[in-house]
């Protein structure tokens, strides 16, 4: 590739980088017990919310900032930082009507369409914009089903029981440092229930945005499948450019009861600084599920391109017998983009099985840790596991690592692992060259063909706008 | 069609053409031999365009355009196809997905439409009968996982897919049996047309017992030495590359 052609590309921006002009309702930078209750105040919550708050509060003020993550960066002033901030509203909008056109508009710039009749037939989106859900689509529909799709205020208001039931159940506030301070301040998030022997008809989906500035973004997610039941869940995150960095730390939670099944996908595509590293995203994200029935299934796809720092290991705890973990990943980092991802799968029942299928990317001077544990329980009869984690590496700038644990405690576990390394090489490159693919085109195809086991389990449209993302990503990434 | 003139090529630093004349034309059929480390693969890559080969002096003319101002793609847009000595293997790409987009870019680039699945399919399934290439190869990952043997087929299959006007194969009979050799030398043939040129690097004269040749180049240490019709092949063979070196070093006296 030509030098013009590389610094032409370099050039373009993140796409979704703008900035919203719009009244926010926020608090002053910085977090005491004080903090915490304006918060549960503003939300109007129950005392058992509070309460939560508080304990994970306490609890986090005892606790230090993991340092065992193979990612780099200056500390974070939690003092500094603005704990909620929510477009202004006279009132809670009841129809789409009553939302502010401003943010209407944000999420069509994003291509992300809250009128349910422009949306694309077969998803319901919930829509976080900094602290707060503005919309929740098809609602009514899926309430016919006795499906509740809602934000997480909603939930706390009209469903108090089911959260307070599932809660921490899957990640306790004593879980880590994040999960602590997520627990403690969480403003909003998506709440998803599928009841008996339903299949969810449409893929539910939840988009994320942060706009205000020096605010950090804490949802929690919570997904509980009753029994028989399948979901579809997907979340797509983007954020403005700024000089700053902003801190991102969220929960999901998902509940598999007998033979439901429960696939999370995830597109993350939050601002990953600029050339030069400054600025983008810290990603500090705790995902985990938990396989409580037997025959049951969660099924993690996350395609990781954005963000400066990533720090996330969704996970599965296979309790029920005969449970199913899955985990594919692809993780992409470009010029000083850091990411530390992977999984855990803790095998407890008998005959679980589990999947891990991993594709780490590093350009520029990104650099890609794969970080995994298996672990098998002494009880975890016949377990099985088969890992796979690939690395591509494009240019010499970049690094890739990988960290595998592997903990067998039954003698009758399988376990299966297999790892390389690669190298865009110039070879590749000028043999597509040669036949008269241009190099851009060239790159893209290449680094397709090697995600390719984790994009085909992604829903059908977001491996098409993965496939996009992941080009867009690496442009200027060839020279 | 092909005018290469005075040219001078150097890699890391290091000067390897040190002035190659060369003309073709089309219809023709010329073999470029010389030991190892004469520049043969060199000049193949070249007048591919691979980056990092520099071109220090001399000019080539491709169908009377500059050649060497033009990027890998756009060569192979025009026309040029160049058979690699070592393919590469491109996981998760199928062979059939990559042969499809190569030969729409190429159709973009002369202003034509794309090929539809169906048309390119039975393309494809016609120039595979010509190399007897198997079709579950085609469904396979570009080159993962073939033997040489395949490697090379793939090479000339997609060559026919692609119809170029000046074909360079590099080195194509190098690890070949002699059943696949007769293959690809075949498959070349088939391909041979008035208005098509070709240029075969080689190593050896046995492939030009399949595919024969209209002149025959001597290059050494970066310059072609000799040229002659087919016989010099024969004569190369017996006589071997020393005899040509001997032969300058007598001039030179």
């Amino acid at each position: 590739m030509r030098s013009t052609d590389i610094q032409e590309l370099a050039d373009r921006e993140y796409k979704y980088g703008f900035v919203t002009d719009i009244e926010a309702d926020t608090v002053p930078p910085g977090l005491n017990e004080d903090t915490i209750r304006l918060i549960s105040e503003k939300k109007n919550e129950p005392e058992f919310m509070l309460e939560w708050r508080l304990k994970a509060f306490r609890h986090w003020q005892t606790m230090v900032e993991p340092k065992w993550a193979n990612v780099h960066y200056p500390p974070i002033n939690y003092q500094g930082i603005r704990y909620y901030s929510a477009p202004k509203m006279k009132s809670k909008p009841k129809s789409l009507d009553e939302i502010d056109p401003e943010l209407l508009a944000t999420y069509e710039k994003l291509g992300i369409p809250l009128r349910e009749r422009e949306l694309l037939a077969g998803v319901a989106v919930d829509a976080v914009f900094d602290s707060i859900s503005v919309a929740t689509t098809f609602k009514e529909k899926l309430a016919e089903l006795g499906i509740i799709f809602c934000s997480f205020s909603d939930a706390v208001q009209n469903h108090p029981d089911l959260v307070r039931r599932y809660l921490g159940d899957v990640v306790p506030y004593t879980d880590n440092f994040f999960a602590a301070l997520n627990s403690a301040v969480f403003s909003d998030g998506s709440f998803c229930y599928i009841p008996k022997g339903v299949r969810c008809p449409m893929e539910l989906s939840t988009y994320f945005r942060i706009n205000a500035a020096s605010t950090g973004q804490f949802e929690r997610t919570l997904i509980i499948a009753e029994e028989g039941s399948y979901v579809s869940y997907l979340e797509g995150c983007t954020a403005p450019m700024r000089d700053e960095n902003q801190l991102h730390a969220a929960i999901v939670e998902l509940i598999a009861h007998d033979d439901a099944t429960i696939k999370y996908s995830t597109v993350q595509n939050w601002y990953p600084g600029n050339k030069e590293g400054k600025g983008g995203i810290y990603n500090f994200v705790t995902k985990r599920g938990k396989c409580k029935g037997v025959n049951s299934k969660i099924s993690w796809t996350q395609v990781e391109t954005g963000s400066a720092i990533t720090w996330k290991y969704p996970s599965c705890l296979l309790m029920g017998d005969n449970s199913v973990g899955e985990f594919y990943s692809v993780a992409l980092t470009n010029n000083y983009q850091q990411a530390d991802t992977g999984t855990k799968m803790i095998h407890i029942g008998k005959n679980t099985r589990s999947t891990i299928v991993s594709k780490g990317i590093s350009a520029g001077h990104g650099q890609n840790t794969y970080r995994g544990m298996v672990k098998i329980m002494k009880n975890a009869e016949r377990a099985r596991n088969y890992s796979r984690c690939d690395s591509l590496l494009i240019g010499s700038q970049c690094g890739a690592h990988t960290f595998p644990y592997i903990e067998v405690k039954n003698s009758t576990a399988q376990m299966e692992h297999e790892a390389s390394t690669s190298k865009i090489g110039e070879d590749q490159l000028f043999y597509c060259q040669q036949r008269g693919i241009p190099a851009e085109a060239a790159v893209s195809m290449i680094v397709n063909g090697f995600c390719k086991e984790v994009f085909r389990e992604l829903p059908m449209e977001f491996a098409v706008e993965a496939q996009k993302l992941l080009g867009v990503s690496l442009e200027g990434s060839v020279g | 069609m092909l005018e290469i003139r005075d040219l001078h090529a150097s890699v890391d630093g290091n000067e390897i053409l040190h002035g190659i004349d060369l003309s073709v034309r089309r219809g023709e059929v010329h073999a470029i031999m010389g030991p190892n480390g004469s520049g043969k693969s060199t000049l193949a890559k070249v007048l591919a365009g691979r980056e990092g080969y520099v071109v220090t002096r001399g000019e080539v003319l491709y169908e009377g355009a500059d050649l060497l101002s033009m990027l890998p793609e756009d060569r192979a847009g025009r026309g040029i196809f160049l058979g690699f000595q070592y393919p590469v293997e491109i996981p998760g790409v199928s062979n059939m997905y990559f042969l499809k987009t190569a030969l729409n870019s190429i159709r973009k680039l002369n202003g034509l439409e794309d090929l539809d699945a169906m048309d390119f399919l039975t393309i494809a399934k016609e120039k595979m009968r010509l190399v007897e290439m198997d079709e579950s190869l085609m469904n396979r990952a570009v080159n993962e996982g073939f033997s040489g043997g395949e490697k090379k087929r793939n090479e000339v299959f997609q060559m026919a897919v692609l119809e170029p006007r000046l074909a360079i194969l590099d080195e194509t009979d190098s690890g070949l049996d002699i059943d696949a050799l007769r293959i690809v030398a075949n498959g070349v043939n088939a391909l041979r047309r008035e208005d098509r040129a070709l240029i075969l690097v080689t190593h050896y004269q046995r492939l030009l017992n399949y595919i024969v040749p209209d002149r025959v180049h001597v290059l050494l240490d970066g310059r072609i030495v000799k040229s002659g019709g087919k016989e010099l092949a024969l004569e190369l063979e017996e006589k071997g590359y020393a005899w040509v070196e001997e032969e300058i070093a007598g001039k030179a006296h």
